[in-house]
């Protein structure tokens, strides 16, 4: 137990903090009842202030495997254990993640609080939909085991609930069979967002698909991108390659690393354009084909700390979805005003989503944009012009990414905010789990 | 297949080590008192590594267990870490009698007596392995932690003893000797945090130097430095230092 200076992945916000691990539950629980304000914490990947607080429980300490059946893939574990972990050890098995983001550097109990979505989400649905049951501790210090069909409230509250339902103690989900560690990659440059649009439309029989836009393209060009699609591959797929025979091999390691802070500014519009043209020209001539799973869901985490590119005053990530009948007119209009302003986005990723109506998990049928900014002056004076054209289409903002939202912005996005928040005082009736975020946005 | 038997095996440094012989294809033993959460230990390290992990209750007061304990391992271990600690409460043990034996039972009396049962099979079959893990705290007796610290230096001199004895026995024993350590044991004290090492990277050295057959290991190796310093302050400025 000490009082640490915490941030997460964005490096903004800063909070000073009593951070305290999670051995087992006895101490957790002791920690619960001991506690004024309380917010579980992982990997801390989330990029804003979702798992910052007062006091901040970590449960990276708590993270064994408990139970796996080799027949159905169902596993269960405790909340700390990270994707990595289980990619090293079952993808050699043969199994996969049902559902993953773009990093594996997070935990099972993050991505069940944040409800994780991936490149499948439009046919797989978000991780949520793949856990069967959890045991979560409560603010009265109580242990409960839940399940879709016992305490219901708190199960579907707790997905995709930011941690304030209680602290995630174990949870049970099921791995997806794979042949290979290789993902059958295809790949369509598309000139605007009209036709990558189309593309998404037409490849829904793809079980994962994702666009990577250049944000700086203007004019008749809006919207350039480039869309990945991919499949598993079959053992036969990848026979001819230098992995034939050792079909699902799994490295997981080789971090580069990014040693030291890039100054801050350095991604500037001019860098990001070069980068955005460089990146668009590789891609177009890459060959459709086997890739290692790793590239292809995780490219980033490829270099260790990618976030201090960003430089020491961090970066913001921002990342909202449109209802799908207004997602074309209000995504143009978000581009224009990205083009325009001038500022570059590194990275900027955009997503169908499937159809999903949960309490308060992000995902929603429509497209999901996700920008990263480095944080200059002027940002927020931006991002509040943004937050406008979001709003106007009926749009909402994912918490995960979030940092700077006013309540009055976030809370039109989620008509059932009310019915998560009735469940979160019935188990949790003083407001022991809150975060900083939670506290910023009036939830708690 | 070979087995590890690990003793005390709730504990951070242990679990982190039990991992590094599971990952080289042992299977294991792990003993302690809270079984329940122990199973979930073995079932970790069993899916993990792909190796048999049983969980078994041991209490290391319970003296007289001890005999029929090992007996029943089935097949019996090449490698036995014993790795059951006990900080205690310092000053609980200055006025209370009963823990301070609790501790000073614990750290010495206690995983002795378990380590005798193994010192004894391996000599007769002449193999074997025996890691103790100890603590820099044997290393002088300070204010702050010198019932456990006292232990620990049984402990120390013990397993120097035994080396000797098994010389040429075919028995290796290794010594251990942690300072700070991120784990449970230390949840609430404040160390320095340049000074302060992860359980995994502590079981990575004592996998490597049981490998190497090193006979005595401080963990990180700096301790070596700090103690070998600690123990040269002649006693009576020893004695005015506040550390």
């Amino acid at each position: 137990m000490s009082r640490t200076r915490l941030s997460n992945w964005g490096r903004f916000p800063v909070v000073e903090t009593e951070l305290i691990d999670l051995y087992d539950e006895n101490r957790a629980r002791e920690v619960v009842l001991g506690s004024g304000s309380l917010i579980a914490r992982g990997l801390g990947r989330c990029y804003g202030d979702s798992s910052l607080g007062e006091k901040v429980i970590s449960t990276l300490p708590y993270k064994r495997f408990l139970t796996f059946d080799p027949e159905t893939g169902a596993l269960t574990c405790e909340a700390g254990v990270s994707f990595a972990e289980i990619l090293e050890v079952f993808v050699p098995k043969g199994w996969f993640l049902p559902v993953t983001p773009g990093t594996k550097f997070i935990t099972v109990g993050g991505a069940i609080a944040s409800d994780v979505h991936g490149k499948n989400h439009h046919k797989e649905g978000s991780f949520g939909n793949h856990v069967s049951r959890m045991k979560i501790l409560l603010a009265s210090g109580e242990v409960v085991v839940c399940t879709p069909e016992t305490h219901s409230d708190l199960f579907f509250a707790t997905i995709g609930g930011m941690g304030l339902t209680g602290i995630i103690l174990e949870a049970g989900f099921r791995l997806k069979k794979i042949e290979t560690s290789f993902i059958s990659q295809k790949i369509k440059p598309a000139e605007n967002l009209e036709q990558v649009m189309a593309f998404f439309e037409q490849s829904k029989n793809f079980t994962y698909s994702v666009a990577w836009i250049d944000c700086l393209a203007r004019g008749a060009s809006l919207g350039k991108s480039i869309l990945y699609l991919g499949e598993h591959a079959a053992q036969e797929e990848i026979a001819d390659t230098p992995f034939g025979d050792k079909p699902l091999f799994y490295h997981g390691k080789g971090l580069l690393g990014v040693p030291f802070d890039f100054p801050s500014g350095s991604l500037n519009s001019l860098t990001v354009r070069m980068f955005n043209g460089m990146y668009y020209s590789m891609n177009k001539m890459k060959s459709d084909g086997p890739v290692h799973l790793d590239p292809f869901f995780y490219p980033l985490d490829a270099i260790g700390n990618w976030n201090r590119i960003y430089g020491k005053k961090g970066f913001l990530q921002y990342q909202f979805v449109l209802p799908l009948e207004k997602s074309h007119t209000g995504m143009t209009e978000v581009l224009q005003a990205i083009a325009k302003e001038g500022r570059g986005s590194f990275l900027a990723v955009l997503k169908l989503f499937g159809k999903q109506d949960s309490l308060i998990s992000f995902p929603i049928e429509g497209y999901t944009l996700a920008l990263d900014f480095p944080i200059m002056p002027g940002l927020m004076k931006f991002l509040n012009k943004l937050d406008e054209i979001v709003l106007k289409y009926e749009g909402r903002f994912y918490f995960t990414k979030d940092s700077r939202l006013k309540p009055e912005n976030f809370r039109p996005g989620y008509p059932r905010l009310d019915e998560f928040l009735a469940i979160k005082r019935k188990y949790d009736p003083e407001n022991i789990f809150s975060s900083t975020q939670s506290k910023r946005l009036g939830l708690t | 297949m070979k087995y590890c038997l690990i003793i005390g095996a709730g504990s951070d440094i242990a679990k982190a080590t039990a991992a590094k012989f599971a990952a080289a294809g042992y299977n294991l033993h792990l003993a302690s008192r809270n079984l329940e959460d122990l199973k979930k230990t073995a079932s970790d390290l069993a899916i993990r590594h792909g190796i048999k992990a049983e969980a078994l209750f041991l209490d290391v007061l319970q003296y007289e267990t001890h005999p029929g304990f090992f007996a029943a391992l089935d097949p019996k271990p090449d490698v036995v870490i014993a790795a059951a600690g006990l900080l205690g409460d310092q000053f609980a043990a200055e006025k209370d009698p009963a823990h301070a034996r609790l501790i000073m039972e614990t750290n010495y009396v206690g995983v002795i007596s378990i380590l005798s049962e193994s010192a004894n099979h391996f000599e007769a079959r002449g193999s074997g392995s025996i890691i103790g893990i100890s603590s820099v705290a044997g290393e002088r007796g300070r204010k702050k932690n010198y019932f456990y610290g006292s232990a620990k230096a049984g402990f120390t001199a013990f397993l120097s003893g035994l080396r000797q004895r098994m010389n040429g026995k075919g028995v290796f024993i290794m010594s251990v000797q942690p300072g700070f350590v991120r784990t449970k044991m230390l949840d609430g004290v404040e160390t320095p945090a340049p000074l302060t090492a992860t359980p995994d990277q502590v079981a990575q050295q004592i996998f490597t130097a049981w490998k190497k057959r090193k006979p005595v290991i401080f963990t990180p190796p700096y301790w070596r430095l700090i103690m070998g310093v600690m123990k040269l302050f002649p006693e009576k400025v020893f004695q005015k230092l506040n550390f």
